[in-house]
C-alpha cells in the first residue's frame, strides 16, 4: 500500500479525540481510523492489503470455527480488558476442539463519544494478545452506534483454527468412570470484574484469569493419547456448574464431585461469601476442564501441572452412569448435594 | 476464611452428627421446624439431611424475606416503580419475585420502568444524591435484621435534607409469626424450633420466651453454618430427651440474650408497630409489622405517592402458602419441577435461594425424597 501524505492531513488526536458517528460512516475519516489505529496495530499482510476480506491459504486438516461476542462492562478491569478478553475468548473456543487457532476477525460497535484513548488502549491490548497467542488478527469491520446507544465498545471476534488429528472433544464423549479435572482455581473472572463494577465497592485484589489455552492444550495432546482427552471446555458464563451440566446432559451420564477438591483461592472465597454467590457459577477465561479416560487421569494432571497456566490444576471428580444425568457433590461436611444448572443471570455483562 | 471455615468443619461435623445419631431416641419422631431461609439454605447447600438419623425431620418455616411479602405489596412497588421519574431501588431477588399474573419488577423494567437492583440501602442513597431530580423509592423488605440499616438510612437523609429520598416500608417482625405458625393445627405437631440467626443479633433471644411458656416447646437459637444447624439440633434433641423446654442459644458468638439495644433503639425512633400485616401464606396478622413513624413521614412511599393497595389472589395450584407454615414440603406441590422452576417461578418460595423451592430444587433434596 502507498499513502500520499495529503489523504489523512492530520493525525488521529488519540490523546483527546473521540469517537464520531463519521467514524463509521465509510469515509475518510472511517478509513483514517482504520488505517491509523486498528491495521497500524494488528498489522499482517492480509489486513495490510485493506480488503473488505482477508485471502488466506487453505491449511491442511480439519477447519475450527468459533465466534464469540464480548460486551464486558467495565471495559478495562484488574487483568484484564475487553480487548484481551476479545482475543483469549475466541482462541479458547477454538482450542478446545483441540486445535491450533491460527486468524481472528474482529468487528467493531463504537458508541460515539468514546474516547480514542481509551479505543487506542484496547486496541493495543487484543494486538499484544493476539502477538502472545501466536494469531493474526486479519480482517475487521467498524461500526458506530449514536451515544447513549451503546456502552463504549463491543466486539465481536470470530476465529478460524486447525484441529489436530485424531482429536475429538465433544462433549457429548464423557463417559462412566472418567476423571474431571480443572486446570486452576475457578471464578477469578468475575470476580475481578464484579469488585471493579460501579456500584459494588468491594476492593478484593483478585485478577481476571483471561489467558489463551492452546498452548496448555497442546501439552495435553502430547502428554496423553488422543483418544484418552473425550471433552475439553473452557468454563466461561455460568461457571464450572453450567459447563458440567452440558457435558452431563450432552454425554448422558452423571458427575460424582469432591467439593474439598475445587479449588478456589481465598480472596475469591471471601468475595463470594460477601455477595452470595457459588463460586461454582461464577465466569473463568483463563481456565479449561477437561474429561479424560481414568488411566490416564494421572498423566493428565501432571501435564496440567507442568504448565504455567494449569499449576492450580486438581482432579475434581468422576462421571457416573445415572439416567437422571445429575452433577452430584460431596460437601466438604460429608453431605451430598446437586449442582444444578445456573437458574437466571447471576452476574450480567461480564465477557 | 477464617470464623467460617471453623463451623464447615468436616470431621466436626460427623462427630456431631454421630453424637446426635447416639442420643436420640428411636422409638420417636423429632419434627423440628428451622425458622429462617438462611437455615433452609445451609441444610440444603450442606447437604445436612443425610447427616441426621431418619426420624429427625427437618420443616422449613416463613423466615424468607421475599417469601412472605404479599403479592399485593409487590403490585404496589409495581406501581411505583412504572411512575414517571421514580427510580425503584431493591435488593436482587425482589425483582424476580412473580406478581399478578407473573408480572415482575423486571418485567416492569423492561417495559421501561427505572428499576435498579442495591446490595445495600446505602446503595439507594446514593443514588438519591447522584440523581436529584429524581425520585428514589428504597422498597425496603425483611425482618429485623435489615430494619436497623433502614432506620439509618431514613435518619441519614433526614439530617442531610435529601428530599427525593423515601422508603417503601415492608419490614416485618419475627415473634408474631413465629407465634402464628405455633397457633395453626399444623404448628401444634412440631416439636422444638431451630431459632432466627441473624433476626436474634438484633431482638435476642428473650422474645421467644413465649414459645416454652405458651406452647411447651423448646427454640435453640442457631447460626446459618451448618455446624451451628448441627450442634442446634443435638441441642434440641436433648432437651426433648430431658422433656425440657427453654429457649437456648447455640449462637452465643454473636447473640446475646437481650439482642443489640442500639440496634432496637434506632427501629423504635424511626418505626412504629403497624395495626395489622397481610403475610404471604400466613394470613393477616396483628401487630406484625413495621410502619415509618410520623416524625419521618416525608420519607415514607406510602404517604408520599399513595399507592393503591390492590387485593391479589395467588396463583391457582401454588402451595407457598402452605409451604411457609411448614405445613407441606416443596415436592407436595404438583407444580414444584414442572410448571415452577426457578427459570420460570410462579411462587417466590422458587426465587430465592432462601425460599424452600428453590433451595429443594437447586441442591437437589428432591431426589432423596
Amino acid at each position: 500500500m502507498t499513502r500520499s501524505p495529503r489523504d489523512f492531513p492530520r493525525r488521529l488526536d488519540l490523546a483527546r479525540g473521540r469517537i464520531e458517528l463519521q467514524h463509521g460512516g465509510g469515509g475518510r475519516a472511517m478509513t483514517q481510523l482504520v488505517e491509523e489505529l486498528f491495521v497500524a496495530a494488528f498489522a499482517n499482510p492480509a489486513l495490510c492489503a485493506l480488503n473488505d476480506q482477508a485471502v488466506l491459504p487453505p491449511p491442511a486438516g480439519r477447519l475450527v470455527l468459533a465466534t464469540d461476542a464480548h460486551v464486558v462492562s467495565p471495559l478495562f478491569f484488574p487483568g484484564g480488558d475487553i480487548g484481551s478478553l476479545a482475543v483469549n475468548g475466541t482462541v479458547n473456543d477454538v482450542a478446545m476442539a483441540g486445535a491450533q487457532p491460527l486468524w481472528l476477525a474482529a468487528a467493531f460497535v463504537l458508541e460515539e463519544g468514546l474516547p480514542l484513548a481509551e479505543l487506542a488502549r484496547i486496541v493495543e491490548s487484543m494486538a499484544r494478545a493476539a502477538h502472545a497467542a501466536g494469531v493474526a488478527i486479519v480482517t475487521g469491520d467498524t461500526k458506530v452506534v449514536e451515544a447513549g446507544k451503546g456502552d463504549g465498545v463491543f466486539i465481536t471476534t470470530t476465529g478460524v483454527g486447525v484441529a489436530r488429528d485424531g482429536v475429538d472433544t465433544g462433549g457429548d464423549r464423557a463417559r462412566p468412570g472418567d476423571a474431571v479435572l480443572v486446570s486452576g482455581p475457578l471464578g477469578e473472572h468475575g470476580i475481578a470484574v464484579m469488585a471493579c463494577r460501579e456500584g459494588l465497592a468491594f476492593d478484593v485484589p483478585v485478577r481476571s484469569d483471561t489467558a489463551a489455552l492452546h498452548g496448555l492444550v497442546a501439552a495435553l495432546l502430547d502428554a496423553v493419547p488422543a483418544a484418552a482427552i473425550r471433552v475439553l471446555r473452557d468454563p466461561t458464563r455460568g461457571g464450572l456448574g453450567a459447563t458440567l451440566n452440558e457435558i452431563a446432559r450432552a454425554s448422558a451420564v452423571g458427575m460424582q464431585l469432591r467439593e474439598a477438591a475445587i479449588p478456589v483461592r481465598e480472596p475469591v472465597r471471601a468475595a463470594c461469601e460477601f455477595l452470595g454467590l457459588d463460586p461454582l457459577y461464577v465466569a473463568c477465561e483463563g481456565r479449561l476442564l477437561a474429561v479424560c479416560a481414568p488411566e490416564h487421569a494421572g498423566a493428565l494432571l501432571a501435564a496440567l501441572r507442568a504448565h504455567p497456566l494449569g499449576q492450580g490444576a486438581a482432579l475434581i471428580g468422576h462421571c457416573v452412569s445415572d439416567p437422571q444425568h445429575c452433577v452430584e457433590l460431596e460437601t466438604v461436611l460429608g453431605g451430598r448435594r446437586v449442582v444444578d444448572w445456573l437458574a437466571g443471570e447471576q452476574l450480567p455483562r461480564i465477557c | 476464611m477464617k470464623y467460617l471455615d471453623e463451623f464447615r468443619d468436616g470431621g466436626l461435623a460427623r462427630g456431631l452428627a454421630a453424637a446426635i445419631a447416639r442420643e436420640v431416641d428411636p422409638a420417636r419422631a423429632y419434627r423440628l421446624m428451622e425458622f429462617c431461609g438462611g437455615h433452609t439454605h445451609a441444610i440444603a447447600r450442606y447437604g445436612l439431611t443425610g447427616l441426621l438419623p431418619a426420624n429427625i425431620q427437618l420443616i422449613h418455616g416463613p423466615g424468607c424475606p421475599v417469601c412472605v411479602l404479599p403479592v399485593g405489596r409487590l403490585q404496589m412497588a409495581i406501581e411505583l416503580a412504572l411512575r414517571p421519574g421514580v427510580i425503584l431501588a431493591s435488593y436482587g431477588d425482589m425483582l424476580r419475585v412473580p406478581g399478578a399474573g407473573g408480572d415482575s419488577l423486571l418485567a416492569a423494567r423492561a417495559r421501561g420502568a427505572d428499576v435498579r437492583m442495591v446490595y445495600a440501602v446505602d446503595d439507594a442513597l446514593a443514588l438519591a444524591r447522584r440523581h436529584p431530580q429524581r425520585e428514589v423509592v428504597f422498597f425496603a423488605i425483611g425482618f429485623e435484621t435489615t430494619t436497623p440499616p433502614t432506620a439509618v438510612a431514613i435518619r441519614r437523609a433526614a439530617a442531610e435534607g435529601l428530599g427525593n429520598f423515601s422508603v417503601f416500608c415492608n419490614h416485618v417482625l419475627t415473634p408474631p409469626a413465629m407465634a402464628a405458625i405455633l397457633d395453626a393445627p399444623e404448628g401444634t405437631r412440631l416439636d422444638g424450633i431451630i431459632g432466627p440467626a441473624h433476626v436474634s443479633t438484633v431482638i435476642g433471644t428473650s422474645p421467644y420466651a413465649f414459645v416454652p411458656e405458651r406452647h411447651g416447646k423448646p427454640v435453640m437459637v442457631a447460626g446459618f453454618e451448618p455446624l451451628d444447624v448441627l450442634h442446634a439440633v443435638r441441642l434440641l434433641v436433648a432437651q426433648l430427651g430431658a422433656g425440657h423446654a427453654t429457649v437456648g442459644n447455640a449462637y452465643t458468638r454473636v447473640v446475646a440474650e437481650h439482642g443489640n439495644r442500639k440496634a432496637q433503639a434506632l427501629m423504635d425512633e424511626v418505626f412504629t408497630v403497624r395495626e395489622q400485616f397481610e403475610w404471604r401464606g400466613l394470613g393477616t396478622l396483628a401487630h406484625s409489622a413495621l410502619r415509618i413513624r410520623e416524625c419521618y413521614a416525608a420519607f415514607d412511599a406510602e404517604r408520599r405517592f399513595a399507592p393503591a393497595e390492590v387485593a391479589v389472589t395467588e396463583h391457582k395450584g401454588c402451595e407457598c402458602p402452605a409451604i411457609l407454615r411448614g405445613a407441606k414440603q416443596p415436592q407436595d406441590c404438583r407444580l414444584f419441577g414442572g410448571a415452577c422452576t426457578p427459570e420460570h417461578p410462579l411462587g417466590a418460595c422458587m426465587v430465592s435461594s432462601e425460599g424452600a423451592c428453590a433451595a429443594h430444587y437447586l441442591y437437589g433434596r428432591w431426589r432423596a425424597a
